[in-house]
């Protein structure tokens, strides 16, 4: 009898806590590599800290947020890293859903125009933005090459602040547009052709369909792609880290013009050492994103059929 | 039983794979691995296959990055005390940044280098001193200052091209700025006289007796007046059209090379072995050295130090003190052009006599000694190298067009008091 109470009492206590095994992997890779940086990043923002000097580092509580506050180039950051939230979100999403639609459609070596889309995404960052940069150099760049064929003057990209903006969402929205594009694509298969023979019935052109059918059906994955492509885009740092190299870099172009809050948060790090201060950028920018990807959410999820 | 010897076998693997895997330092056979981490050309590819030679149980292996991207990996990798090479060179614009935490760093002065002190230039054993007397690197090269220019593109402009008549040309900085004008006006479509306000600019600041720290760390740039001249100089030769507007050590600067977007460049030595890597053969024989307007001056120069996070420091200080041997830096004088640290090479007549057959033969021993024997060193402060990326930056938005000089310098020297 006894033995029987244990195996029965085991399966009990299995039933009961074997899920929790079973998840606990996930939890405590995030515990060790995404809860424990955040909430030592915090501690971190907290402190007068320098990068190299841990040993004389001193609790200062809100001081380093003060100053933030304050501080006219972190504004200046935040500012440039809103521009190019929206030069890359709103067009990566339109260009994807173009695209997705395009590829929906029954043509000829339809794979490979759907592997095609990707291959962008799987390429190296630095790769794409060291070709990109050249493709936007000053004397020698394909571009003004190509603008100077119309009769444009030459465009000294990295200089301006729109141009180097414009520049950088390039490289972005020609990175992530495929990836958007092709989770864009899954889910138009997955809507019912009867929605569509229907709507012809009625005599709906293929844009009407397009805006009033499949644009709403998508809404959720809109939504999602939205909130993947805000949290990405509000931290970009290779893109405008490697278009302008060399001993500045980390400044963002010789007036900041270019300069990311990921950017600053790396400048204050790396180059100043300023550890606790670039930990409270650190902290605002991850509050940031928050925001603006709920603001997108609420935007996106008035997608609706009248 | 069987399943419990099993379970002992793995155990005894897993503990093999873990002994191994700690003991990877030393590689098969029992040599000892160091890495060295340099950013540009240091010349030390034969040098180092010549001490793996001679000795048997070292095993070197070396990794380049850029400039800035090296130094930034550093910081990073001792802020972590892991990932740093055995040995890692460390550029004067940044030694003032490190030796201000010298605990990360082997104190070679305990290694024997109070021993071997007398080798190098009084002022380049102290640039790496830290304040409570910790060496924290021994000094490679010392940056020297000279002009390189395009012999063709200065005698198709009707001005003499034989580097003795080109040194008279530009006694002073402003003689250099007039003798430009001159160029530009004959000057090829797309050619311009220097290649960017940031790097005149800091060799005119190199010069001066004060630079951007007075000797107490305290920053003075801004009353600085001899630095707001050379800024107010390299302005109007900006705005009379002089500058390829290319900021050094970029991808588009070496570009300018390889295109010959501009007739001069100021030359530490250094920028020699650039100049032959970017310009490329087929510019052998154009290129051409003479001394700098205004005399002397130093611009750069580099320490190897030794991180303390390293598993073989006594071996890496073994070797960083044979690189940096006078026997070695003559042999990198002649292979890359870096200019020792070492002034008894300076009388030493395989260096005096040395030519370089890229730069037309120039005699690049007797110029570059005599410059460094000239040579009165300026203090650095613990941020130099900050302010010269700043004073780079702001000097750039006059040649981008974004400010006058007058603004420009006005928000520079708040960037840097902040």
């Amino acid at each position: 009898m006894a033995v029987i109470d244990k195996t029965t009492r085991r399966h009990r206590w299995d039933t009961k806590f074997a899920p929790y095994g079973y998840v606990a992997p996930y939890f405590l890779i995030f515990g060790v590599f995404g809860l424990f940086p955040l909430l030592y990043t915090i501690w971190v923002s907290l402190q007068e800290r320098n990068l190299l000097d841990e040993a004389a580092a001193k609790l200062v509580w809100f001081d380093n947020y003060a100053k933030l506050m304050a501080d006219p180039y972190f504004w200046n950051a935040m500012g440039n890293t809103l521009s190019l939230w929206l030069l890359t979100t709103v067009p990566q999403i339109l260009f994807a859903l173009f695209i997705a639609q395009l590829l929906n459609r029954k043509v000829r070596t339809r794979t490979l125009f759907r592997m095609g889309v990707i291959l962008p995404n799987i390429t190296s960052v630095a790769a794409v933005t060291i070709i990109f940069a050249q493709l936007f150099g000053r004397d020698f760049g394909l571009i003004n090459w190509v603008l100077g064929l119309f009769g444009a003057g030459q465009i000294d990209w990295q200089a301006g602040t729109a141009s180097s903006h414009i520049a950088i969402a390039v490289m972005v929205v020609w990175r992530w547009t495929g990836y958007h594009a092709l989770i864009f694509l899954a889910s138009m298969q997955a809507i019912s052709p009867s929605l569509y023979e229907a709507a012809t019935l009625d005599g709906a052109s293929g844009r009407q369909q397009f805006w009033r059918i499949t644009v709403p059906l998508l809404r959720p994955q809109i939504i999602f792609t939205t909130i993947i492509a805000t949290t990405g885009n509000m931290r970009l740092l290779a893109e405008p880290l490697l278009f302008n190299p060399g001993a500045a870099a980390a400044t963002g172009g010789s007036d900041r013009q270019f300069q990311t809050a990921a950017l600053y948060l790396y400048e204050q790090g790396f180059t100043k050492y300023d550890f606790g201060y670039s930990s409270s950028i650190a902290v605002v920018l991850a509050v940031a994103t928050v925001i603006v990807a709920g603001i997108g959410y609420l935007v996106t999820k008035r997608i609706r059929t009248e | 039983m069987r399943p419990k010897a099993l379970a002992l076998g793995c155990v005894a693997l897993a503990t093999a794979v873990v002994l191994a895997g700690c003991g990877s330092d030393t590689a098969s056979g029992g040599k000892t691995k160091l890495t060295i981490g340099l950013f540009g050309n240091f010349g030390y590819a034969e040098l180092l296959k010549e001490y793996a030679a001679a000795h048997p149980d070292v095993e070197i292996s070396d990794r380049t990055a850029s400039y800035s991207d090296h130094h930034k990996n550093l910081a990073a990798h001792l802020a972590t005390s892991s990932g740093a090479a055995d040995i890692e060179a460390v550029d004067t614009g940044y030694i003032n940044q490190f030796k201000a935490t010298p605990d990360k760093f082997v104190d070679l002065n305990t290694k024997g280098g109070d021993q071997l002190k007398e080798r190098w230039l009084p002022w380049k054993w102290e640039g790496s001193l830290s304040k409570d007397g910790k060496q924290i690197g021994y000094g490679t090269d010392v940056g020297g200052l000279a002009i390189c220019y395009r012999r063709d593109l200065l005698q198709n402009a009707g001005l003499p091209a034989d580097r003795d008549q080109v040194a008279a040309l530009w006694p002073t900085w402003q003689d250099f700025m007039n003798a430009g004008k001159k160029f530009q006006e004959k000057a090829p479509e797309g050619v311009k006289w220097f290649d960017g306000g940031p790097t005149v600019l800091n060799a005119i600041v190199g010069q001066a007796s004060v630079g951007y720290y007075d000797k107490s760390d305290k920053i003075v740039v801004g009353e600085n007046k001899e630095v707001k001249d050379a800024w107010n100089l390299v302005v109007d030769g900006v705005n009379a059209g002089l500058s390829s507007k290319l900021l050094y050590s970029t991808p588009v600067w070496n570009t300018g090379f390889k295109q010959g977007q501009f007739a001069t460049v100021t030359c530490p030595a250094w920028q020699m072995a650039k100049i032959k890597d970017q310009a490329g053969p087929e510019a052998a024989g154009k290129w051409d050295v003479t001394s700098v307007p205004g005399g002397g001056g130093n611009w750069g120069g580099s320490y190897l130090t030794v991180p303390k996070s390293g598993k073989n420091v006594d071996k890496a200080v073994e070797l960083a003190a044979w690189l940096t041997a006078p026997e070695q830096q003559a042999k990198v004088f002649k292979s890359a052009g870096l200019l020792p640290s070492i002034p008894k090479l300076y009388e030493d007549p395989s260096i005096v006599d040395f030519k370089n057959p890229y730069f037309n033969d120039a005699p690049i021993g007797k110029l570059f000694t005599d410059a460094a024997k000239k040579l009165n060193p300026q203090y650095q402060g613990p941020k130099a190298g900050d302010i010269q990326t700043a004073i780079g930056n702001a000097m750039q938005r006059v040649e981008q067009g974004k400010q006058n000089g007058e603004d420009s310098w006005r928000q520079f020297v708040g960037d840097v008091q902040k």
